[in-house]
């Protein structure tokens, strides 16, 4: 269980003290950082350092620190979440480092995501989007008996692949367009796959993006990097399908046609 | 003083329809006349702010997030409960009722867990239509599995992430609501007081986390939805900022405060690597469906598990309790596994135990366990850097649940009118200990399908002196929470908050965790003070509370923890008997079972503040069982 090692090593911290102030990287020395520990309790160690030195603590963003909450995210030497595929920064162990590294770490950068301080970046954007389709029109109360729909086990779980999203915007943030497709393309999975998502499948992907490209996210850069800096490695596959519910959901807009849909 | 639950009276399987029957209702037309503070936006956040707001209530959702989908909820893993007997295993709304009373260890409201079993099956109707990707069988049915303390198939599942997925369906339908007007949605706030004005609860104090501006909202009432305090052990199952603040600044203003001693100690959980760590991680107690536990036979045996054979090993829950097995409630696990440990058995001569999976694999193959618990195993492997594939976890009890909340009647109305509390804030239906997949039922009930009745006739009997900040009670309120900040970060000692953080949780996990005696609590009573008198003179909060800065988020937290510390202790103390998660060592059967005293504590403990440091009041709510005779639990 533990490795018993301590490593040294230098890192490099974007600082910046508020959204209207300039910043610039700080670089501190860390000599003795156990390798068993998660990569932001190394920042809570240094934070503790800097508190007793009467310095401002670097300020990340966390909250369960076991990869599903979504608030944590930040780029080491470049790479969403950092080296680990399929793993949050709170999940990352200091045993997939070795002694004498450097790093840097940057907050996420993207036009729609605004740095707040430090390495903490405002996401207030998704949440707009999903204000304007992230959901099923259903009222509390009306619910039809639960096995009175049946859904397949393979439909099920591929909705579950969608749905598994976290929000974090490591897409964005890997992205060099700073796109958010794979996060509307995902919710937009999850909901239109399912039956009880299906009436409302093509205006949902409408209004989606409608609201995505208000917001400043970029087109979709087809590297796919998106999909490799995913903590949730949701596939790229659903932009293909959310691509193919916005064209139908505008054509049939513009021609008057009704766009409702059987699911699936 | 008695208190009364208000339940309703008659047979049990009519008392929620007579609730509903007798309950006032404001017409649809003047329901946008009524405005509705909903704090916290998990399971039960989330459900009663989009139910309120379906209703047609004017609704501002507060939460301290960045989004309302990061609340805790998000990480329960397991699985919900619900009598659908989708099985054929002869469950009914009864059996669901009687395993929570008695996994409960005869310490709940019959009345409230009545309600809750009756309301289950509806969650699932409703999750469903939200969107959840429940697990299903070929055939398109939903699936079921077991959890501890319970002899039927009745915990529906989303993979490990049942609770990301249940929260997901109902921030969903919050989502909607802000889309349509209904509800206003205020994130990154957190609430530091409630205003009560003419003895009715009116508002709340918040602080903007990003700008520091302290700021006052009113309401004609107000639903704290806000989780547990497991935090005050510091290292606990919740996530890193889960906290006592709202519930502990309502009962300075008056709210009761009930059975905060029954905690839950998680039985599976991953155990502490080193003193920087910084939070647990729980594995789900579904795995206890597969996996086996055991410790080594000999004490000291400090060997890898593969080279203990198999006459060396003790599964001792499967010795210890032939009829339930591995599927104990968590506080016979958890207290198991301390007592392994206290023998020197402990596996690789740590304070941890197996949870074994060679069985189940050979039994059913690779693949079947990867389906049923793939990311759980993942997760695993990505904390320890070992592969429970070829060897057993190493596991070990954490705090990770709080049956203990704000006293609140049958309405879910707390002493003070017009405060309700929900979910797990409130202390209403786990008694003694809580059976797993039984909290998001309860979040999900609580708001989906109970506040809906009963604010409403709450808000029709009353009539509301007009809104305004510029109440006095609220310009103090707000008054307070700005001296109470400025005091705290003008002390620039030499001290960081997590240090006490940290110090307060030893004090806790060591003196008031799974076991506890009477020396014990006293010791950690004069701890705890010492702990607060330090803090207020050395904590050292970086900066000032005038913009973003976590410091100041974290220190308020933890000076909450550090006054409500010291009641937990205290109601540890008076509770002369061990009953679920609360075990006393002066307290126990000859097997070391918790040991009962119903002759003189059947009763919910709810407490009045009197002052910091000062000896709270007691108020007793007497339980009565008319439907389930209690009884020394077994599960042998």
């Amino acid at each position: 269980m533990s490795t018993g090692k301590n490593l040294r090593l230098t890192i490099e911290v974007w600082r910046q003290a508020s959204p209207d102030q300039p910043g610039r990287f700080e670089t501190y020395e860390l000599d003795a950082v156990s390798a068993d520990i998660s990569f932001l309790e190394m920042l809570d160690q240094l934070n503790e350092r800097l508190i007793k030195e009467g310095k401002d603590p670097v300020a990340f963003e966390h909250d369960c620190r076991e990869g599903i909450c979504g608030s944590c995210g930040f780029m080491i030497n470049g790479q969403a979440h950092g080296p680990l595929r399929g793993t949050t920064v709170c999940q990352l162990h200091m045993r997939h480092f070795h002694d004498g590294e450097r790093l840097v770490l940057e907050p996420w950068r993207a036009q729609a995501f605004p740095v707040r301080k430090d390495l903490v970046v405002d996401r207030d954007s998704f949440d707009r989007i999903m204000a304007k389709g992230g959901y099923n029109s259903t009222r509390v109360g009306n619910a039809p008996e639960a096995n009175s729909i049946l859904v397949g086990k393979e439909t099920a779980s591929k909705a579950f692949d969608a749905a598994a999203c976290i929000a974090c915007g490591a897409c964005v943030a890997a992205c060099k367009n700073g796109s958010a497709l794979l996060f509307v393309s995902a919710k937009n999975a999850h909901l239109g796959l399912l039956p009880q998502g299906a009436p409302e499948r093509y205006r949902r992907a409408v209004r989606m993006v409608e609201q995505m490209e208000k917001e400043g996210f970029g087109g979709c850069s087809n590297t796919l990097e998106c999909e490799a800096a995913c903590p949730k490695q949701i596939s790229t596959g659903w932009i293909q399908r959310l691509t193919r519910d916005y064209i139908r959901g505008k054509t049939v807009e513009d021609t008057g046609e009704v766009a409702e849909s059987g699911g699936g | 003083m008695a208190l009364d639950g208000k339940s309703p009276t008659g047979p049990i399987e009519g008392r929620w329809a007579k609730r509903k029957a007798d309950a006032k209702l404001v017409s649809p037309a003047n329901r946008r006349k009524y405005s509705v503070i909903v704090i916290g936006t998990g399971l039960a956040g989330a459900s009663a702010a989009a139910s309120l707001a379906d209703q047609g209530y004017k609704v501002k959702a507060i939460c301290f997030h960045d989004s309302p989908r990061r609340a805790h909820s998000v990480a329960a893993q397991g699985g919900i409960n619900a009598a659908k007997n989708y099985q054929n295993d002869n469950d009914s709304d009864f059996r669901l009722f009687y395993d929570t009373i008695k996994g409960g260890d005869f310490r709940a409201r019959e009345s409230n867990v009545y309600r809750l079993a009756e309301l289950s099956a509806n969650i699932i109707d409703q999750s469903v239509a939200f969107g959840v990707p429940f697990a299903r069988e070929y055939g398109g049915t939903l699936a079921n599995r077991t959890f501890g303390g319970v002899l039927v198939s009745r915990t529906f599942y989303a993979r490990g992430q049942t609770g990301q997925q249940l929260l997901y369906g109902a921030v969903s339908n919050l989502w909607k609501n802000v889309d349509s007007g209904q509800i206003e949605l205020l994130t990154q706030k957190d609430v530091l007081d409630i205003v009560v004005v003419d003895g009715k609860c009116r508002g709340v104090i918040v602080r903007d986390l990003r700008t520091g501006q302290l700021e006052t909202h009113m309401a004609h009432a107000v639903v704290m939805c806000t989780g547990g305090y497991a935090n005050v052990f510091y290292l606990s199952t919740n996530a890193m900022k889960s906290n006592v603040t709202a519930m502990w600044r309502a009962h300075r203003r008056g709210a009761l405060l009930a059975n905060p001693c029954f905690t839950q100690i998680h039985p599976t959980c991953i155990p502490a690597h080193s003193e920087f760590q910084s939070k647990l991680t729980l594995m789900s107690e579904s795995l206890r469906n597969d996996g086996r536990v055991w410790a080594p036979k000999k004490a000291g045996d400090t060997r890898r598990p593969e080279q203990i054979p198999d006459e060396e090993r003790d599964y001792y829950l499967e010795r210890k309790y032939p009829t339930y097995g591995n599927m104990v409630p968590r506080d016979v696990a958890s207290r198991n596994a301390k007592y392994m440990c206290d023998e020197g058995r402990g596996a690789l001569g740590l304070r941890a135990v197996f949870l074994d999976f060679r069985d189940a694999i050979k039994r059913d193959g690779k693949h079947a366990i990867e389906e049923k618990y793939g990311n759980l195993f993942d997760m695993y492997a990505q904390i320890t850097g070992d592969n429970p594939y070829q060897s057993p976890m190493v596991i070990y009890p954490a705090p990770h649940y709080t049956m203990g909340g704000l006293w609140v009647d049958y309405d879910l109305m707390s002493n003070i009118p017009g405060l309700f509390v929900l979910g797990e804030a409130n202390f209403s239906d786990h008694g003694a200990n809580r059976l797993g997949a039984s909290a998001l039922m309860q979040g999900l009930a609580d708001g989906y399908f109970v506040i809906p009745y009963t604010l409403p006739h709450y808000l029709a009997g009353q009539t509301f002196a007009p809104l305004t900040a510029d109440h006095d009670a609220a310009k103090s309120a707000l008054n307070d929470a700005r001296t109470r900040l400025d005091k705290m970060v003008a002390i620039k000692g030499d001290t960081s908050v997590d240090r006490f953080h940290r110090d307060l949780g030893m004090v806790m996990l060591d003196k008031c965790g799974m076991s506890r005696t009477r020396e014990g609590l006293a010791e950690a009573r004069t701890e705890i003070r010492r702990l607060r008198d330090e803090f207020w003179q050395r904590v050292r909060i970086p900066g000032d509370a005038k913009g973003f800065n976590p410091e100041v988020e974290k220190a308020g937290r933890v000076a909450d923890f550090l006054e409500f510390a010291e009641l937990m202790v205290h109601d540890a103390g008076e509770r002369n008997e061990s009953c679920g998660g609360h075990f006393r060592e002066e307290y126990q059967t000859p097997d070391g079972e918790a040991l009962r005293d119903d002759d003189n504590f059947m009763y919910v403990a709810a407490w009045e503040f009197k002052g910091v440091g000062e000896t709270p009041a007691l108020h007793k709510e007497p339980l009565t069982f008319e439907y389930v005779k209690p009884t020394q639990r077994s599960y042998k």
